[in-house]
Order: structure tokens, then C-alpha cells, then sequence
């Protein structure tokens, strides 16, 4: 792809790209777990923008409601059924 | 420096994968493919009889598989064997997770989280668009984007939304247990009707109808209507497993 002839969708798919690298090294390396989870259930938000920006809705709608909502939603019910323990979380 | 180390491992893993696809014959660059030489054209042309410049939505009849959604037609239809071990892989995980969490007496987990007032009232009013898109999602799998999978995923995403608004809620188990065994015997019925009135597991043997009508694509919305009602009762059963604990 030439830098030259680059359209505007073309800018849109690397702002959400860039982003995503940036999410998912935040979900990473934050320090609370609960800002962790909602991290990764942006990037998943992201990762829809660009399976659509891809032609792809079917994966699109299976990774909205898959990805972003139920897996988020789990991981947060369990973290809030874990118990503190010592100062380390 | 273990942040330095995971940054220079991840460069170098991502400049393997640049330069090892970068001017290969087998992933040509973003949006340049040429569809003509991939397996998903055979598919293009068969769906439509051969002849791919006049199928007409509300036009064309009698399709080999009638499904305006061609991801539906690979996924419902030609790979419909594949789509009933994908169940199968949710089955034995679901199980899995019932036989180390479940047990025959349990309460409701004790969260350190007690829902407010608008989070009662908002619930219940979103319960019910989401159960309507997740059953409208399966319903017109062939149609549109979507499907039995997330469809059946939305539905049990209603069900966790109940979970959420109630601290003393719980679905009745037993009813998705039955509805989860009846969709899976269903499905494998359905593929054995297909193996003895036309000879192959899982073929379509209903007639496909005309292209973007509800009622078209011969088994292909049964399968997926099956496949929404066991998905959605599976995984709701597990979200019960993971919000339960067994009662002293």
C-alpha cells in the first residue's frame, strides 16, 4: 500500500489498530485487574470495528456478543466472588 | 527490564511474521486477493446453480443451498458436519464445567456486590430486547449476519443479565437441560433423516425456496434454530454453574 494514495477508511483502520496495540498493552500491564478486564473488553469493542472495516459481520456479531459481553462479564463476577487475600492482588 | 525484554520479543516475533509474509504467494497484501482462485468461489457458484450474475433476492428459486447469507450456506450446509463437532466441543466444555462446579444442592454465590435500583428496573427492561435480538439473530441466521452461535450466546446473555439484577435469582436448570438435550438429539435426527432420504449425513433434503424469504434454505434455519436453543441453554447453564456455590 503506497503512503500517497492512502483513502480515509485507510486511516480509520490504522487509528483502530494503533489502538488496539495500545489496549492490549494496557490490559496487560495495569495494576488493578478490574481496569485489566475492561481493557480487553475495549479491545474487543475495537476488534468489531475492524472485522466490519474487514467485510467480516459474521465474526463482527460473534465477537461483540462473545468477546466483549459475555467473556467481560464473566471475568468480572469472578473477580468479584474472589476474596481479598494478603496485600498482593 | 522484564518490560524491555517482552518488547523486544514481541518486535522480533512481529518482524518474523512481516518479513515472512511480506511478497508471499499465499497472503497477498490487504484487500488485493483475487477471489477467483480461493475455495469460497466454488462455493459462490455453486450456491446459485452455476450462474453468478442473475440470483435476484426474493427471485431466484430453487438454489443447491438457498441461504442469502453465504457464511451461513458453508457453516449450516457444506460444513454442517463440522458445525455439529463445534457442538459437540461446547457440550463436553459445558460438561466439563458442570461436573466441577455443579453439584445437587446450591445457592447463589455471595458477591460482594448488592444491585441498586436502577440497576433492578434497567435489567428487566433490557431483558427483553436482548432476548428478542438474540432470538431474532437465530431465527434469520440465513438471512443475515449472525446465527445460532451468537444468537444462542445472546440469549444466554439475557439470562446473565437476570443473574445481574437479582441477587436471588436462578433459572430453572432442568428446563435448559431438557431443551439443551432434545436440540442436540435433534440436530443429529435431522442429519440422519438427511443420510437416509438423500444419501449423505446432513444433506438438505427440504425443497430451498426462493432466496431471502424466511421460509427458504430447505434444513438450514432448523439447524440453526437447534443449534441457537442449545447454545443459549448451554451456555446459560454454565453462567449458573459459575454464579453458584454448593449449599452447607
Amino acid at each position: 500500500m503506497e503512503l500517497s494514495n492512502l483513502e480515509f477508511i485507510n486511516y480509520v483502520e490504522i487509528f483502530v489498530a494503533v489502538l488496539m496495540v495500545v489496549l492490549a498493552f494496557l490490559a496487560i500491564n495495569s495494576k488493578s485487574l478490574i481496569k485489566s478486564v475492561m481493557f480487553l473488553s475495549s479491545l474487543s469493542m475495537l476488534s468489531v470495528i475492524s472485522f466490519v472495516l474487514m467485510k467480516a459481520p459474521d465474526v463482527a456479531v460473534t465477537e461483540a456478543v462473545i468477546g466483549s459481553g459475555l467473556v467481560t462479564s464473566l471475568f468480572v463476577f469472578t473477580l468479584l466472588a474472589v476474596k481479598k487475600v494478603g496485600a498482593h492482588l | 527490564m522484564k518490560n524491555f525484554l517482552a518488547l523486544i520479543l514481541t518486535l522480533g516475533l512481529g518482524a518474523l511474521i512481516l518479513v515472512s509474509l511480506a511478497n508471499n504467494a499465499a497472503f497477498p497484501a490487504f484487500g488485493d486477493v483475487d477471489t477467483t482462485d480461493r475455495v469460497s468461489d466454488g462455493y459462490i457458484n455453486r450456491d446459485t446453480d452455476g450462474t453468478v450474475d442473475n440470483t435476484v433476492s426474493y427471485g431466484s428459486t430453487d438454489a443447491e443451498s438457498g441461504p442469502a447469507n453465504i457464511v451461513t450456506a458453508i457453516v449450516a450446509d457444506y460444513r454442517s458436519f463440522d458445525t455439529l463437532g463445534e457442538v459437540t466441543v461446547l457440550f463436553v466444555s459445558s460438561l466439563g464445567i458442570a461436573l466441577l462446579l455443579g453439584s445437587t444442592k446450591q445457592k447463589r454465590l455471595e458477591l460482594d456486590f448488592h444491585p441498586n435500583f436502577m440497576l433492578r428496573v434497567g435489567s428487566k427492561a433490557l431483558f427483553g430486547i436482548i432476548l428478542m435480538t438474540g432470538i431474532y439473530v437465530t431465527i434469520h441466521g440465513h438471512l443475515t449476519p449472525g446465527g445460532g452461535f451468537p444468537g444462542g450466546t445472546m440469549i444466554a446473555s439475557s439470562m446473565l443479565l437476570l443473574y445481574l439484577a437479582d441477587d436471588t435469582f436462578r433459572a430453572r436448570i432442568k428446563g435448559f437441560k431438557v431443551l439443551e438435550s432434545v436440540a442436540g438429539t435433534a440436530y443429529v435426527l435431522i442429519g440422519f433423516a438427511g443420510l437416509f432420504l438423500m444419501g449423505t449425513y446432513l444433506q438438505n433434503f427440504l425443497p430451498t425456496g426462493t432466496i431471502g424469504a424466511l421460509l427458504s434454505a430447505g434444513i438450514i434455519p432448523i439447524v440453526y434454530v437447534l443449534i441457537g436453543l442449545k447454545v443459549g441453554s448451554e451456555i446459560s447453564g454454565v453462567i449458573d454453574n459459575f454464579l453458584t456455590e454448593e449449599a452447607v
